[in-house]
């Protein structure tokens, strides 16, 4: 009886810390020392922000959001991927 | 045995303990999320922070969107999210492989006197010409 209660209770608390989390990477991405570190900072954005999208989806009750996930977590891949084949190999498509 | 039947036999406990479900996914993900942050913004060198976020993160991600899957059930969104589960399974390790090799190739040393283990290999990667068409 209590469940259904907590369930909205929870997601409020759980996005705000997510979303703080988020923060927290973006200090790694702002200030870190190497190039890859940033790299780095940028990739754990892009997976907590698909966190983030999931939680909305509860929270706004609107479940398309999921599918938002999806596309930013294929995103977040390709850019890493681009990422890292320019700095390693100076292009991106070789 | 009527009580018993009573509980079996209502929807109230299906929900509840989906609810419940839900709730402990959720949970976990926070956990999981706090700790892959925490790693990448505590250890000291770029190989401990990629041992951090591609393991810790991707499990959090993951299990966040495994309380979706069980929220919605079998149907719509529901499945989307088991897609989404299996993507960053099939994804995180690979672009975070990929990541550490370019670190190695633009030459990032490891944090303290810690060498790679066969000298040669790591010269033969690392001055390796870019590949051009």
């Amino acid at each position: 009886m209590s469940l259904n209660i907590l369930l909205p209770t929870i997601l409020l608390p759980a996005m705000i810390l997510v979303c703080i989390l988020t923060l927290f990477c973006g200090y790694r991405a702002f200030v870190g020392p190497t190039i890859p570190d940033r790299v780095i900072g940028l990739d754990a954005i892009g997976t907590n922000i698909t966190a983030i999208a999931v939680l909305l989806a509860f929270l706004t009750g609107f479940d398309h959001f999921i599918l938002i996930a999806l596309v930013l977590a294929i995103i977040g891949f390709i850019t890493t991927v681009a990422a890292a084949n320019y700095f390693s190999e100076n292009e991106v498509i070789q | 045995m009527n009580i018993l039947n009573n509980l079996f036999s209502s929807v109230d406990l299906i929900s509840t303990l989906q609810e419940f479900f839900v709730i402990l996914f959720i949970l976990m993900g926070c956990f999981f999320l706090s700790v892959g942050t925490f790693g990448l913004l505590r250890l000291p060198d770029v190989y401990n922070r990629l041992h951090a976020t591609s393991k810790s993160t991707t499990l959090g991600a993951a299990s966040i969107f495994f309380s979706g899957f069980i929220y919605f059930g079998f149907q719509g969104m529901g499945l989307t999210s088991l897609v989404g589960v299996f993507f960053l399974f099939l994804t995180a390790p690979t672009g975070s492989h990929m990541i550490s090799r370019a670190a190695q190739k633009m030459g990032v040393e490891f944090f303290g006197d810690i060498t790679w283990p066969i000298e040669s290999d790591a010269k033969s990667l690392s001055k390796k010409p870019p590949s051009k068409k």
